[in-house]
């Protein structure tokens, strides 16, 4: 699957835009993310492990918070997960700008 | 929809001068002389008149809204008119709402403008809004995005919703009756350490014309009732793969705000987002003028005022001082001070030879980044860490006059 970096992150993924990782469920597409890119990690997730709760992922144009499966969905490698920081004007949740 | 007679009837009459200016509008059958006539009645609020809110309020103006308030305190600033285009030279150093009122009443002398020169607050933002059909958020800081949306459920109205960061930009209707409210998307602000308030991130300047631009489009399709609101969906705008990309919101049962209504009244919204008050540390293009008094310690980081700094360098008893901003920044203007970017400071720290007593200031541009530097190192066991409050900013406004702001 694609996975869709917004810029306030690309810092974190080489620059890149998109990042292309396997995985069955979107939880092992976020692991595989971050395995490749370990600064990641404390963006998406807490020190427990769990989504941080301003960190949006779609799957496809689906917020995953609102699928009956949520992180466990499955996916196919045609689909795309976007991570939609939250952005405030100059600012944005993820902690990414500096 | 089509309106009834006795609401036909209740819209203002267009004047012969009015009917000649918006003719593009009144031969579009979507749009027609009722459709301009509901313009004419509408009353809009534009909260804040920075880089959204500048064309936002133009093209309302150009359109013939007949009432556009603007809720603005701050004063327009040369760097503002990289993007803030409602401003211009002329005005800088005036308030932003008279700056606006300026440039709208020369665009379109039929509407009237009304200027809140106020801090949007928990105190006043329902008693504001009570006047106004639509609102449109065009703020740049966590703490009236959430105020914004309480106030637009708590009141009924609905919030054309923009907001941009860098190359990004989202947009989207909130607060309708029957969709999700900005709390559905997100529920929460971060833990404070995570929000780094930064007039430091930049922005491309052309982005928030085009951002603010969707937000005017959403405002108008509102009031006349045509077209599909983005209502249920987020706008993603990236400017630079030029792409626009719709994402479905979900209005959250469980929404304190929208869904379950448990929230009935407006809150402490820094308290909520977890940021101290006002300060030296405020958001984005509020603290350029500020004064400084005694200034508090924050999470256990004094703050050291520029004049402090100045006087114990004069004394020749000047701390180390540390910038932490990007290199692409130092080479615009510096200090003198050695340059440590603030993600780099953790593989960086070898850097830091002298004991761990020693007494660091540190410096960014405003003073955000520096506190979370400052806090970082006083977690790496520096026992004598301060944050140079306002930067190199407010060294630049109130030291060194000759220094460049950017």
């Amino acid at each position: 699957m694609n996975i869709h970096i917004p810029t306030p992150l690309r810092t974190y993924t080489d620059k890149q835009e998109t990042v292309s990782v396997d995985g069955a469920t979107v939880a092992e597409g976020l692991a595989a993310l971050t395995a490749a890119f370990p600064a990641m990690q404390q963006h998406l997730f807490t020190a427990e492990g769990k989504l941080r709760s301003f960190v949006n992922v779609y799957l496809n144009d689906d917020d995953v918070r609102y699928l009956p499966a949520k992180e466990d969905s499955l996916v196919a490698s045609t689909d795309e997960l976007t991570i939609i920081p939250s952005i405030a004007g100059g600012c944005t949740l993820t902690g990414c700008c500096r | 929809m089509i309106a009834t007679a006795t609401e036909t009837a209740a819209l203002p009459k267009l004047t012969n001068e009015e009917i000649a200016r918006y003719s593009r509008h009144l031969i579009l059958p979507e749009v027609g002389m009722e459709g301009q006539q509901k313009l004419k009645a509408a009353k809009v609020l534009c909260v804040g008149t920075g880089g959204l809110g500048a064309p936002l309020a133009m093209y309302l103006a150009a359109a013939g809204v007949g009432t556009l308030g603007l809720v603005d305190f701050d004063v327009v600033d040369e760097s503002n008119l990289q993007r803030q285009i409602i401003h211009s030279q002329s005005t800088v150093g005036k308030l932003k709402v008279d700056s606006a009122e300026t440039m709208l009443n020369g665009l379109n002398r039929n509407i009237k403008v009304v200027k809140h020169n106020t801090m949007l607050t928990s105190a006043n933002a329902l008693d504001i809004f009570k006047d106004y059909d639509v609102i449109a958020d065009g703020t740049d800081n966590f703490q009236t995005r959430y105020l914004v949306n309480d106030a637009c459920v708590l009141t009924g109205k609905p919030n054309a919703y923009g907001s941009i960061f860098r190359f990004e930009g989202q947009a989207s209707v909130f607060a309708t009756e029957a969709g999700p409210c900005y709390r559905c998307l997100y529920p929460e602000p971060p833990p404070p350490g995570l929000v780094p308030s930064c007039a430091e991130g930049g922005v491309l300047g052309i982005l928030p014309g085009l951002v603010g631009i969707i937000q005017a489009t959403e405002v108008i399709k509102l009031i006349l009732g045509i077209g599909e609101p983005l209502i249920g969906r987020l706008l993603l705008v990236d400017s630079l793969g030029m792409s626009f990309r719709t994402m479905k919101l979900r209005k959250n049962p469980d929404c304190p705000m929208c869904g379950t209504r448990e929230i009935k009244e407006l809150i402490d919204y820094d308290q909520f987002c977890g940021i101290p008050k006002p300060t030296e540390l405020g958001p984005l293009e509020v603290s350029s003028h500020g004064k400084t008094a005694d200034l508090p310690i924050v999470d256990g980081i004094p703050q050291m005022t520029v004049e402090q700094l100045k006087a114990r360098i004069d004394a020749g008893t000047a701390p180390f001082i540390l910038d932490v901003r990007e290199a692409h920044e130092y080479q615009i203007v510096d200090i003198g001070a050695p340059l440590i970017p603030v993600g780099d400071l953790p593989n960086q720290l070898h850097r830091l030879t002298f004991p761990k007593t020693t007494e660091i200031v540190i410096h960014c541009k405003s003073g955000a980044r520096s506190q979370r530097a400052a806090l970082f190192l006083k977690q790496q066991g520096f026992t004598n860490v301060s944050n140079l409050a306002g930067g190199i900013l407010a060294w630049a406004d109130r030291i060194d006059k000759s220094l460049p702001k950017y």
